[in-house]
């Protein structure tokens, strides 16, 4: 049962450019989409490790973890994105959504 | 084969990708990249068999963290990357830098030769749990082993994630009204042919989405992502102006956030009063609890990402009306 080479290497690179932006980087909002690809690194290598061949169906319970991992992911960055909102300046011209 | 060209070009696509959205100086263009870069992250599931998890990444990962990237973006002061505030031709400060580079660099390299090695040395077993879950799926109501791995056999972990996003919610909407420092209360209008497209769209969306949820009992698909693809209309109304932002106000929108929530835990509970174990559902039930349950959890997560999206409570000036 061969390994998808390509992706396991995709996503450990992956996982380490994204583990190095979150430490190296200065501006917030490039350190959360650092930790996203981060995170996406993870579920890559949790997929290639479900995969099983071409034929027969994958092992589904590391997609349930991935699927719930995916959401998570984006309730961290909406809430890590809302902190950074308030912490940082605003923009002088507002973005407002037109009334209905 | 797997092995093939296209996969190999993939994820050295992937991986140039990653290394653009982080090296760049401008932040809009960061974002848009890793827009792209999400849409091929769902190209890669795709190609590992994993249909569930390219339909989640297309709509939330690709599609509603750009959303909330870019109107993170809108709205801040720097697009750019600031340069460092202090004097850095100054000697002790290079110093310094270097040596926490440095320091944080090497650990990076010791997660990647973790990693490396762990590649090398797994062994994934022939059977194993998948087996398990295959001869079990006739008795857990639906079709598709990963919503059936999802509502059944872990629906508790699918329970504390409905737990996690309300959380999320409620965090970034209790930090008040998000700053701005122009009080002008309006934006510039759509224009028309962006309004009829909105209109025109809305209820296809809507079919769409509770078509994806009907269809996950048997093929890919499911709650979460007829949750998202909902939740992309109603950030298309929303910037749009046909719909007013929710508010969280009314009791109404705080229903439709717990809805999800609630009938999980009435399900999950419920059971226990017909003797059964928690969130053991009776075997000749499952399938209609787990489509009931799979409704309200695409009501609450899409209201969820829309709150979420929205990011906090109208400031004073603009609560005429509530």
């Amino acid at each position: 049962m061969e390994l998808p080479i390509a992706y396991a290497l995709a996503g450990a690179i992956l996982i380490v450019s994204g583990l190095g932006g979150v430490l190296l980087s200065e501006h917030i909002l490039r350190k959360i989409m650092a930790l996203n690809i981060l995170g996406s690194g993870v579920f890559l290598l949790l997929v290639t490790f479900a995969y099983r061949s071409p034929d027969s169906p994958p092992d589904p319970v590391p997609h349930a973890m991935v699927l719930t991992g995916i959401v998570v992911a984006v309730s961290a960055t909406a809430l890590a994105l809302s902190l950074a909102r308030h912490l940082l300046p605003p923009s002088k011209t507002p973005e407002k959504f037109p009334p209905p | 084969m797997i092995l093939g060209l296209f996969d190999f070009l993939l994820a050295l696509a992937l991986v140039g990708l990653a290394w653009r959205i982080l090296a760049t100086s401008d932040l809009f263009q960061g974002v848009i990249l890793f827009i792209v870069f999400g849409l091929l992250m769902a190209v890669a599931w795709s190609r590992l068999q994993a249909f569930d998890i390219a339909l989640a990444e297309a709509a939330i990962g690709a599609g509603l963290t750009g959303a909330l990237l870019l109107h993170t973006l809108a709205g801040m002061e720097q697009a750019a990357v600031p340069s460092p505030a202090s004097n850095p031709a100054a000697p002790r400060f290079v110093a310094k830098r270097i040596l926490t580079n440095g320091i944080l660099g090497l650990l990076t390299l010791i997660v990647g030769a973790t990693l490396l090695r762990c590649i090398r040395e797994i062994k994934r077993p022939e059977l194993g749990v998948r087996e398990l879950v295959m001869e079990e799926l006739s008795a857990g109501g639906v079709s598709n082993p990963v919503t059936a791995v999802l509502l059944n056999f872990r629906a508790y972990d699918t329970l504390l994630e409905m737990a996690v996003l309300l959380v999320a919610v409620v965090g970034a909407w209790s930090l008040g009204p998000l700053p701005t420092s122009d009080p002008r209360p309006t934006a510039t209008a759509p224009g028309r042919i962006l309004l009829g497209l909105v209109r025109l769209l809305s209820p296809i969306i809507l079919l769409v989405a509770c078509y994806i949820l009907w269809a996950g009992t048997g093929q890919p698909g499911g709650a979460f992502q007829a949750g998202a693809v909902l939740s992309a209309a109603g950030v298309l109304l929303v910037v749009t102006g046909v719909l007013a932002p929710p508010t969280l106000g009314p009791l109404y929108q705080r229903a439709l956030l717990l809805t999800g929530l609630v009938t999980f835990l009435a399900v999950s509970l419920g059971v226990m009063l017909a003797g059964r174990d928690f969130l053991e559902y009776p075997p000749a039930s499952s399938p209609q609890l787990i489509l009931l349950i799979e409704s309200a959890l695409m009501v609450s997560i899409a209201i969820t990402l829309l709150c979420l999206f929205v990011g906090g409570p109208r400031s004073a000036p603009d609560n005429s009306r509530d």
